[in-house]
């Protein structure tokens, strides 16, 4: 069973339906022991940095999906999801849940480029990742973006992809038992449903 | 780099779509899901619903067609018409909705798009600004209003001017926190003799997040030149796409010859 991590931000209605058209057996839950129990973990969310670890802060989920993840569980951050993986963001100077060490930054252009990132931009696979999430997903293809903030690993090897918008940002990362994704693979077609399907079957 | 999207619109009434569609293959042409679902099947890279009928006891059943779009269609879904307060936007993004597009409700209290977009975020929160040019002094030459034109803000389907200058809404509302600008020349809506480029190339430049061009797309030059004179961030149309006149994926290998960016 995957647990889709309910804690208020945003609606998970899309990410549900999208796992389970591929396949994918669901509960979305903010409930400690359905997550304990559950073999994979989704943390789906858009919104504000800061509100999202307060949610999950007073859910007391921080500790758990930590303790999950060491565990080795089967683990997709999904937009705002990714980034409380990371260290620390710009937006409200907020510690995240550092599991992965590295900053979420904020768009910043001279050049005339709007924020939001908001569209469907290019996806550029890492050749050297291993990781099988991407697998049968042709190089660059698109897929579906909502932010303003993206994420810097310190560490190179956790990357999986990069999207090109005003500089190349990591689209994807994919460590061990982490994927994260900063698009949308709920609301990017064929191409979206192929990555849960891949992650789903890989996990 | 980011492409530049295509966006059917479907005006909803009472849970059908308004307008005749003509397509082949459909089992039910009247059914926005179908509708929705066979865009997305044509490479759409959003849709838009606009509750035409919005009134209190019609919301359950554009909340229907909500939640069945979701189950069915892998794409973005924004739905506009009615929105008046938070509880509203709530409901519509529950039931699957992506984003909500609020027009009239905006004007009226522009507390509700920063109430919006702290509650749910900007990237779910877009202003539609339905735009007229103002006619004023010598009203009865056209050609030379264009060059120097106003363009005042009307709400309630077009129906009530505000007195609101476009430009300066459009700055407010991002200033508000609005993540998106839906913006339709009512000049040009109707038309099909192309979009005003000069309402949109002004809009879009005065402001840093996205807008979307609406009103006027008679044929696929129209989306081109929109995208790049008019420097929109994405085409919303209508009937040349309901009328089978152009299929999206038409109009996206033919924005790509011309050298835009479209999803492959």
């Amino acid at each position: 069973m995957i647990a889709v991590i309910d804690y208020g931000m945003g609606n998970l209605r899309s990410v549900s339906r999208a796992l389970e058209r591929v396949g994918g057996k669901i509960k979305v839950t903010s409930d400690r022991e359905i997550i304990e129990n559950a073999d994979s973990l989704v943390l789906p969310g858009v919104g504000a940095f800061s509100q999202a670890m307060e949610n999950l802060d007073s859910l007391d989920l921080c500790s758990l999906i930590r303790q999950k993840i060491e565990e080795g569980i089967a683990f997709l951050g999904i937009c705002l999801g990714l980034q409380l993986l990371f260290t620390e963001s710009e937006e409200g100077k907020c510690a995240g849940l550092d599991i992965i060490p590295g900053k979420v930054k904020k768009f910043s252009f001279k050049e005339p480029l709007k924020v939001p990132h908001m569209g469907w931009n290019a996806v550029k696979k890492v050749m050297s990742s291993k990781c099988k999430v991407m697998e049968g997903i042709p190089d660059g293809s698109y897929f579906y973006f909502a932010h303003s903030y993206y994420v810097e690993p310190q560490d190179e090897i956790a990357v999986l992809t990069r999207t090109e918008y005003g500089l190349k940002f990591t689209s994807a990362i994919c460590q061990g038992n982490i994927v994260g994704v900063q698009f949308h693979p709920e609301k990017s077609a064929d191409m979206g449903l192929k990555l849960l399907r891949n992650f789903i079957e890989h996990r | 780099m980011l492409a530049k999207r295509i966006i059917p619109c479907l005006d909803v009434k009472d849970g059908r779509v308004v307008k005749g569609i003509h397509f082949l293959n459909l089992r039910d042409a009247g059914d926005p899901v179908e509708i929705a679902a066979h865009y997305s099947r044509e490479g759409a890279d959003e849709v838009v619903f606009l509750d035409i009928t919005a009134t209190i006891e019609s919301r359950p059943i554009i909340l229907e067609v909500v939640k069945r779009t979701a189950e069915e269609v892998f794409i973005p879904l924004t739905v506009g018409g009615g929105i008046s307060a938070v509880e509203d936007i709530k409901q519509l993004l529950a039931s699957g909705a992506d984003k909500v597009s609020i027009n009239t409700a905006a004007v009226k209290n522009p507390g509700l798009i920063r109430e919006s977009s702290k509650k749910f975020g900007s990237q779910c929160t877009v202003v539609a600004i339905d735009a007229k040019l103002q006619k004023t002094g010598l009203s009865s030459d056209i050609c030379h209003l264009t060059s120097d034109g106003k363009w005042e803000v009307y709400i309630d389907s077009g129906r009530t001017p505000t007195g609101l200058d476009a430009l300066k809404w459009a700055k407010e509302v991002e200033s508000l926190g609005a993540g998106e600008i839906l913006l339709t020349s009512m000049d040009a809506d109707g038309t099909k003799a192309g979009y005003d480029l000069e309402l949109t190339k002004r809009v879009s430049e005065s402001v840093d997040i996205p807008v979307i061009a609406s009103g006027g797309a008679g044929n696929l030059e129209h989306l081109y030149q929109v995208l790049s004179e008019g420097k929109a961030d994405a085409v919303l149309a209508a009937s040349i796409f309901h009328y089978g006149e152009y299929t999206i994926k038409e109009a996206r290998e033919y924005l790509r010859s011309k050298g835009i960016i479209a999803r492959n």
